[in-house]
């Protein structure tokens, strides 16, 4: 560790910014990028510049939830998207089959191509310097935050802060029995801005992931594996890039799927004397949805076999990512584990996988902008607050960023709920229920998933993100010309009639249907399941423009599934009901007697503003609701000032 | 200043009003104590164990006079039923004693509870949940052992564990669907089709209507089953009447000072409550042996779940007879063949030839009381074996509410199917079923935030 010859003589100012973020991972990125672009000076501080939007774990962006957060972070003017399109080495489209509110579009990136094309745009970002620096505590003034201090003594001083720390907080990094002080990838970890954080009367929990171990890919014999290709259909995440630039099938790199078997396992069990996960070793929770191996066949003992799939790191490299085969099992161990599989058989590995541990500021001492309750004008994001993934990080991170920045030109902040965004969603289960392992988004955690699709992210966000400055006007333009495409179409078929002409009765009977008496509106005839668009087409007029892939789209969804629809937005309306009724501030849950101790608990802690936030707090049951709004509507709230 | 709950004292008499027995006052609330040693001469009840009953007398503060020898059980807070201090007076009962001491209780500081109002606090106290306190107000407004014993059940989470059980199913369902979107490469989970999704909504909407059969009972149960009696004057309705009702099984019974009319309606049948309809009518008719007014047994049929079409077994069918047998004929009816001990001028063949072999008819002898038992009997067997399943008899759907949720539910499955037809992708059809599955947790009171992941991640074992 570093040694300072001098405490006096080594602290110096180095600046004043509107806005400073501490990490330059997939958090830092956004929230610099956001706050830099709306206009405020912001200074991006970085263990290691070669770590910029760095992927330590797998090579991939996207997939459920994941691909339609990186959607909204476009939508609202952030970076993963764009950059991503210009890295990836495959696209695909998963869930194909299903409806439109769960498609996910998911790329493998080119991790090293990703990096230094982030690091590019923003080292050409205008109001934004990025820096290597290690940030050992935070200048706090009366409970504010006023300004970061390096190791190198330096001082920045700032209006508001972002701290979006990554494993890098109090990292350790354990593989069998070996076990050290240390950031993702063997960087440098951030040791005392953990205990500064404590000092300024943060609670941190202890969380632990993992990665896999990576294969040269030119010792794997790949005909032992079935490979799987990408998408000819054109996809990307950004609403900005353009459908030329799309990369045909044989210019995309394919992934192959083996899979573990019995031998494999018995060596794991063989061996789980030595496996941190269940020696004790480990301390930090680590996420259920995303289990090391040694885990799963601990847990699924009766499996004979899991899936494991090799993916590509990117053009310029043969290393390839084992995905599912997690593991913090000694060197030794996981080497005999790789040679057991289908396809590894000769592969040599060349890094292990390992756990690594690392602090992280319980979620409910955070406000719904992510602004602490504990020190005015800080923020923080990402795996800092508990969350796994490049996806959760990247929007918290933007999300952080605005309010931020909005908090530095002394405007209002900026909140999106739950039927708005999956950023929503994210930022609610955090701030409202906390998060006891690493916090996964899923499809399933948003009640409103039919209205938060992948097809529509533009039009739900857009025109926020414009008001915040970071969607172009011209850009802006385009998506009003889109929506009101949409509309006008919508309108159109919802006024022509098919006509039960012959052609039209071959159709219908042909799919099993009855011929058509009389006339029927278009938008009816298109929620039949076998009619598209473009078979309306064939039997009506068609609009006076042609008109674009994207608004069809639109079309299509809306009216097939409009009755479902309606029914997501009328529980919205439920919702914004519950929303609307406010617990005051003040309120003493101590003088409510008739909520249940761990209620009361719950509910003193995370201090919910609505009733509706009240009730998604576990802990805090319908009969506890049903009190508390008495209270409050009795007006027996204490009102001790 | 902090306030606190600020509820006041309030009191009841808890037990039913009627004759013998003792009777309970009971007291609640922050000045109990306060009222109690006021009035009670004995020990000093502030000073005593929780929980302990103490021998003593209820005295006129005014006078001095004794009122009755109790004995007054004391619960201090907060392990009482609505977590507030509580004190029972149990006295001897009679009506004018128990009245006597709940008037001193109210003069001296305690205010008379309204229906309801001990649950409502143990509600509002946290002492006990929605469905549970929705169970003890069935459990008051019980009308006989049986729909006590429902209402009891009830209380212990039998209905619970039968809608628990509902909703893991579907959250099996759900959690599979969910592992399909949210895990489109993992190959370990069973793909959920709209085939299979079709015939779990249709095997869960056979369950749900069984429950909802039930409920049919219950609303019997609670609010006593509809009956009249009808005839012509002097068949004998009136010995039919009072055969019910003096069998000691009126379960309320005659208090002074109450209309007689309305308390007398209930009678108990084998576990079954008998609301019966126009009782004034049937002695009018009777008494005055005058022609019956058809419009009045129309009404009284009209308004009835039951009805018992009484026939004078010693005369021929008249046209009024007739008449009678054309209004209830659409009706849930048990003819009775009345006064066999006469000479007999009508068979039950005859009348069957009439009305249809399906009817139930019994010959009873009002006066003599054979076959009194015979009606009894069918009537509890009408009741309880038509249409329900024995091993759900102890559950019955009573409460308005749970009824409506459960139709509610029943309908989002219908929703379901209907999605399956129109060729909606399972993710979307499953909403009707997320829905069913919260609307059934809205009658147990669970919430269901977290348990759908729990589920998923229990049971499948998730990479990538």
């Amino acid at each position: 560790m570093s040694e300072i010859v001098s405490e006096e003589n080594i602290k110096y100012d180095a600046g004043n910014y509107d806005v400073i973020v501490v990490g330059a991972g997939h958090a830092g990125c956004e929230a610099a990028l956001a706050a830099a672009r709306m206009g405020n000076n912001t200074l991006l501080l970085t263990i290691n510049l070669e770590m910029v939007a760095f992927m330590p774990c797998n090579p991939s962006v996207g997939g459920p939830a994941k691909g339609i957060v990186v959607r909204e972070i476009d939508a609202l003017g952030g970076e993963m998207g764009r950059n991503i399109d210009k890295t990836y080495i495959q696209m695909r489209m998963l869930n194909t089959g299903k409806g439109p509110a769960v498609r996910a579009l998911r790329a493998q990136a080119d991790k090293h191509a990703y990096h230094r094309s982030m690091k590019k745009t923003i080292e050409e970002e205008p109001n934004l310097t990025l820096r290597q620096g290690i940030v050992d505590s935070l200048i706090v003034e009366d409970g504010e935050c006023k300004g970061v201090v390096t190791y190198t003594g330096a001082r920045y001083y700032s209006k508001t802060v972002v701290i979006c720390a990554g494993t890098a907080a109090r990292g350790r990094i354990i593989i069998g029995e070996l076990r050290y002080s240390s950031g993702p990838n063997n960087s440098q970890p951030a040791i005392k801005l953990s205990e500064n954080l404590e000092e300024l009367g943060f609670k941190l929990k202890r969380f632990k992931t993992g990665t896999p171990p990576r294969v040269n890919g030119t010792t794997i014999d790949f005909d032992e594996t079935e490979e799987q290709p990408g998408d000819a259909e054109v996809n990307h995440f950004s609403y900005e890039t353009s459908d030329e630039d799309y990369l045909d099938v044989k210019n995309q790199l394919s992934c192959w799927l083996t899979y573990t078997n019995e031998t494999t396992h018995k060596i794991i069990r063989d061996n789980l004397d030595r496996a941190p996960m269940f020696t004790g070793v480990i301390e930090g929770v680590g996420p259920r949805y995303c289990p090391s191996i040694e885990d799963k066949i601990v847990r699924f003992a009766d499996k004979s076999r899991h899936q494991l799939f090799l993916e590509p790191e990117g053009r310029d490299t043969d290393e390839y990512y084992v995905d599912a085969l997690s593991t913090s099992m000694p060197e030794e161990i996981q080497k005999k584990m790789i040679r057991s599989i289908a396809g590894l058989h000769h592969a040599e590995m060349m890094r292990p996988g390992y756990a690594i541990e690392y602090d992280v500021v319980d979620p409910y001492q955070l406000k719904p902008t992510f602004e602490t309750k504990v020190v005015k004008n800080l923020y923080t994001a990402g795996q800092t607050n508990g969350t796994s993934g490049y996806e959760e990080a990247a929007g918290q991170g933007l999300y952080a960023g605005i309010n931020a920045g909005l908090r530095a030109m002394g405007k209002e902040p900026f909140i999106l709920k739950r039927n708005e965004a999956y950023i929503g969603v994210l930022v609610d289960d955090l701030v409202t229920k906390g998060t006891n392992e690493p916090y996964r988004l899923l499809t399933s955690r948003a009640e409103y998933r039919l209205l938060l699709r992948n097809d529509n992210a533009d039009i739900r966000l857009t025109e926020k993100g414009h008001a915040l400055g970071l969607i172009s006007d011209e850009r802006y333009q385009k998506f009003l010309a889109k929506k009101e495409a949409v509309e006008k179409e919508m309108n159109r078929l919802n006024h022509l009639r098919i006509k039960p002409s012959a052609e039209v009765n071959a159709f219908v009977q042909e799919h099993g249907d009855k011929p058509l008496k009389d006339g029927v509106i278009a938008a009816v005839f298109l929620r039949r399941p076998y009619v598209t668009y473009h078979t309306l087409l064939k039997f009506m007029e068609a609009p006076k423009k042609p008109l674009g892939r994207r608004v069809i789209e639109q079309v299509e969804i809306r009216t097939k599934y409009a009755g479902y629809i309606k029914k997501a937005e009328a529980n919205v309306e439920r919702l914004k009901k519950m929303e609307a009724k406010k617990i005051p501030l003040n309120i003493d849950y101590s003088a409510i007697d008739g909520i249940a101790t761990e209620a009361r608990q719950k509910l003193e802690k995370i201090q919910p503003r609505t009733i509706a936030q009240a009730s998604r707090i576990s802990g805090v049951n319908p009969s506890d609701i049903s009190i508390l709004s008495v209270y409050i509507q009795q007006g027996r709230i204490a009102k001790t000032k | 200043m902090a306030t606190t709950t600020d509820f006041d004292t309030i009191a009841a008499i808890s037990t039913p009003p009627g004759e013998g027995g003792i009777a309970i006052v009971r007291i609640s609330g922050d000045e109990a104590f306060e009222v109690i040693n006021k009035i009670f001469k004995g020990k000093d009840l502030t000073q005593v164990p929780s929980h302990t009953i103490n021998y003593g007398h209820i005295i006129d503060p005014d006078n001095g006079s004794d009122v009755d020898e109790v004995m007054v059980s004391v619960m201090k807070a907060p392990k009482t039923y609505t977590k507030e201090d509580v004190i029972e007076i149990n006295c001897h009962g009679g009506i004018i004693a128990t009245n006597k001491i709940l008037q001193l209780v109210l003069t001296y500081g305690a205010r008379m509870a309204e229906p309801g109002e001990f649950t409502k606090r143990a509600f509002l106290n946290g002492r006990i949940d929605l469905s549970q306190s929705e169970a003890v107000m069935d459990l008051i407004e019980a009308k006989t052992d049986r729909s006590m014993k429902a209402a009891l059940n009830q209380l212990d989470g039998n209905l619970s564990s039968l809608i628990r059980k509902l909703r893991q199913d579907i959250l099996d369902v759900l959690a599979n669907v969910e592992v399909n979107i949210d895990y489109p490469e993992y190959d370990d989970a069973e793909v959920v089709t709209t085939n299979l999704l079709s015939d779990k909504a249709k095997e869960l909407s056979i369950r749900i209507q069984k429950l909802l059969d039930t409920s049919k009972q219950g609303k019997v149960l609670r609010d006593g089953l509809a009956t009249s009696i009808v005839g012509r004057p002097n068949v004998g309705k009136s010995s039919l009447l009072n055969h019910l009702l003096h069998q000691d099984k009126a379960i309320v019974t005659d208090v002074p000072g109450t209309t007689r009319d309305v308390l007398e309606e209930y009678v108990n049948v084998r576990g079954v409550p008998l609301k019966l309809v126009d009782t004034a009518g049937i002695r009018e008719t009777d008494d005055k042996v005058e022609k019956i007014g058809v419009d009045r047994s129309r009404k009284a049929i009209q308004s009835s779940d039951l009805v018992l079409l009484v026939l004078n077994a010693s005369e021929h069918l008249t046209e009024e007879d007739k008449e009678l047998i054309e209004l209830t004929k659409n009706a849930k009816k048990i003819i009775i063949l009345n006064k066999t001990d006469l000479e007999q001028k009508l068979t039950s063949e005859e009348i069957k030839s009439i009305v249809g072999n399906d009817e139930s008819i019994i010959t009873t002898s009002a006066i003599k009381d054979n076959g009194t038992e015979k009606l009894e009997e069918m009537i509890a067997h009408l009741f309880f074996n038509e249409g329900i399943e024995s091993s759900q008899n102890d559950v019955m759907v009573t409460n308005a509410r749970h009824i409506s949720l459960l139709h509610q539910a029943k309908d989002a499955l219908a929703s379901v199917l209907d999605g399956i037809d129109a060729g909606m992708p399972v993710d979307l059809v499953q909403m009707d079923m997320r829905r069913c599955w919260d609307l059934l947790g809205e009658i147990t009171g669970d919430s269901y935030n977290g348990e759908l992941l729990d589920q998923l991640f229990s049971q499948f074992c998730l990479g990538k």
